[in-house]
């Protein structure tokens, strides 16, 4: 479990990360999301060690990170970068190499990552040759080349060609399922809510938010419920502990707690055929909405 | 320093030699100025062979006595029409003649006077010279412009390419993912040194092919002239390159496009040019050899000089390298300072004090 407490950066007099700390679990996706200036790449940049933190501490597993455990992160930053002349397979295993891992090593895991990220065709082109997309899977290599034990990636989705977004996805989860801890930003919030088991939200430069994703969601808003009757649902109205608070023939999303909500269950079901009931948790966009306000 | 940094920095040092290798205008430029250094000293060893050993060729009429013949290449003829005749073929330089003169004897040329023969004719004083042993004029510039026009093109062939290639991973920014790996001392330790192993292998390249056109074009004399002083002037690149290296990498860092690496760079090109143009006009000047064979910059030229020219006591050249390589160590600590501090800021030029200052 990577661990970042009361992380504070001051850029000249401007107080760009305020006591920021959160946990990114072992095996878990978490996303971090905030705006832009939130302070997202500011963190990440501290999590890795390319800048330093005026105060706070980064552990993994309960000890603090050094220089040469950050070695064994794997990071990929906004700004993608590679030597543009240099080819594929050579850059990938140097910058494993400078991870610590031995020569032998570095050059299976550049073979086995080029196979996975389908590059294997351009292990000989100088970078500056491919087309974005394939320079974008290189970088996602360049990232894991040296097998990390947390992986940190700023941003990994913009910039990507739908099957790219797939290869990266795949790649994640599968790093993720290995116990790694990982962590990545964005501010596309639906990919968030789609891929991340846990999510923490960064606005001016303070957490406003942390936790499983699921939880968040639901202590964004009272429980609520979606409803779709053959038939009118005007009766809902008069349920008592109900509040309706959308309504449109056949179809109703209202407010109320699990007992109330059985209870209109069971009603519906009186009346007549139920197409659907379910709980409506806030999409993340509500919740991200409610805490940066 | 452990030895993950000392790996890193071997590392490092590794690619940007095979980069520098790989790189089309690296061959080419080193190339060209080995071929410059060769043919230079292949072509002086010819002139200097065809003055020492060319007679002009003359046709002498019967009758004419000469007071010497030294320097020319007499063809005897048996009369004034027949030497005239091998003038005008072109067989010889010139034709000597009876003549009623006081001397006895004309010369007669084709179109213009004959200077080389009347000189060999000529009767001149005695020549003493109080310092035999010194060097001649010309040979000590040629050497002066040798020893400037190598330290200034390798100097400034590797200080640009390092400069570029700081830039190159600032502007691709590569370099977070390097930073994210490996310190930035260890960044910049293995370009420093990179780029000195191939410019120092540069220098040795060149210092063993003048050694090698020296001793096949005959010159053996002045290769035990020149023998000492470049040596000297190897060690003395060496170590004077790892501060050139540091200066030009220091600024680089402080830009983040190839555009502004010119601009940025060019205090250290000044100083690296001021000891190539002093030497070119004052190689013959005492003082500013004194001065220069002890200021950082210019010892790789200016010692090695003063060692040709023999004017530098033994221990004077170990005291300058001594102050060479201090200067060394103060600068690559205020570069590595630079450098870091500067790595990570992209977009507008970092001024210098917020990069010293941190």
């Amino acid at each position: 479990m990577l661990t970042i407490d009361g992380v504070t950066k001051h850029f000249g007099e401007r107080r760009v990360l305020d006591d920021v700390g959160f946990t990114v679990g072992s095996g878990r996706l978490t996303g971090f999301v905030g705006g832009n200036g939130a302070g997202k790449t500011t963190t990440m940049r501290i999590l890795l060690g390319v800048l330093q933190a005026d105060a706070g501490t980064v552990s993994l597993d309960g000890t603090t990170v050094g220089p040469s455990d950050r070695r064994r992160f794997g990071y990929m930053p906004e700004e993608r970068g590679l030597y543009p002349k240099m080819p594929v397979a050579e850059q990938v295993t140097y910058l494993a190499r400078l991870h610590g891992v031995d020569k032998r090593t570095a050059a299976r895991r550049t073979t086995e990552l080029l196979e996975r990220l389908d590059l294997t065709q351009h292990a000989g082109d100088a970078v500056e040759k491919l087309s974005l997309g394939n320079q974008q899977r290189v970088q996602v290599a360049a990232a894991l080349a040296h097998d990390p034990e947390v992986l940190v990636l700023d941003e990994p989705f913009s910039g990507l060609d739908p099957m790219a977004v797939d290869t990266v996805l795949g790649v994640l989860r599968e790093t993720a399922a290995r116990g790694v801890p990982v962590l990545f930003s964005s501010h596309q919030l639906d990919v968030v809510e789609r891929l991340c088991d846990d999510v923490v939200v960064i606005a001016d430069g303070t957490i406003r938010a942390a936790g499983p994703q699921e939880e968040l969601r639901k202590q964004a808003g009272p429980a609520a419920w979606e409803l779709l009757v053959d038939g009118d649902v005007a009766w809902l109205r008069d349920e008592p502990g109900v509040t309706v608070r959308e309504f449109d023939g056949g179809y109703a999303v209202f407010e109320a707690d699990d007992a109330v909500a059985q209870q209109v269950l069971q009603r519906a079901v009186q009346h007549g055929t139920v197409g659907s009931f379910s709980p409506r948790v806030p999409r993340l966009s509500e919740v991200f909405r409610e805490v940066v306000r | 320093m452990n030895s993950s940094f000392l790996s890193a920095v071997q590392l490092v040092t590794v690619r940007e030699i095979q980069a520098r290798i790989r790189s089309k205008a690296f061959v080419v430029s080193a190339a060209i100025l080995l071929v410059m250094v060769v043919a230079s000293i292949v072509v002086g060893g010819i002139v200097g062979k065809a003055t020492a050993d060319d007679a002009t060729p003359v046709a002498v009429a019967e009758g004419v006595s000469l007071p010497s013949s030294k320097g020319l290449d007499v063809t005897p003829t048996s009369t004034t029409a027949e030497a005239e005749r091998l003038v005008r073929d072109g067989e010889v330089d010139a034709a000597i003649v009876p003549s009623e003169d006081p001397l006895g004897y004309a010369v007669v040329g084709l179109d213009d006077a004959p200077t080389d023969v009347v000189q060999a004719l000529s009767v001149s004083p005695r020549i003493e010279l109080l310092d035999p042993d010194a060097l001649p004029g010309g040979l000590v510039y040629l050497v002066a412009i040798a020893f400037g026009v190598v330290f200034f093109a390798s100097a400034v062939t590797f200080g640009q390419s390092i400069a570029q290639s700081v830039v190159e991973e600032k502007s691709t920014r590569v370099v977070e993912i390097l930073m994210s790996a490996i310190p930035a001392r260890a960044l910049l330790a293995g370009k420093v040194l990179g780029n000195s192993i191939m410019a120092f292998a540069q220098i040795i390249a060149v210092a063993i092919a003048a050694a090698i056109a020296l001793a096949v074009t005959g010159q053996d004399n002045m290769f035990t002239l020149l023998g000492p002083s470049m040596l000297w002037f190897v060690a003395f690149f060496a170590v004077g390159f790892v501060l050139i290296a540091a200066l030009f990498a220091a600024s680089a860092v402080l830009v983040s496009r190839q555009e502004d690496v010119g601009s940025v760079t060019t205090p250290v090109m000044m100083l690296v040019m001021i000891p190539y143009i002093l030497i070119i006009v004052a190689y013959d000047n005492p003082t500013i050899l004194g001065i220069m064979s002890y200021v950082p910059f210019s010892a790789a030229i200016g010692m090695p000089m003063r060692i040709f020219l023999g004017s530098a006591e033994w221990w004077e050249p170990v005291l300058s390298l001594v102050v060479v390589a201090v200067s060394v160590v103060v600068v690559v600590l205020v570069g590595a300072r630079i450098y870091e501090n500067a790595l990570l800021r992209t977009g507008s030029r970092v001024k210098l004090t917020e990069a010293i200052r941190g």
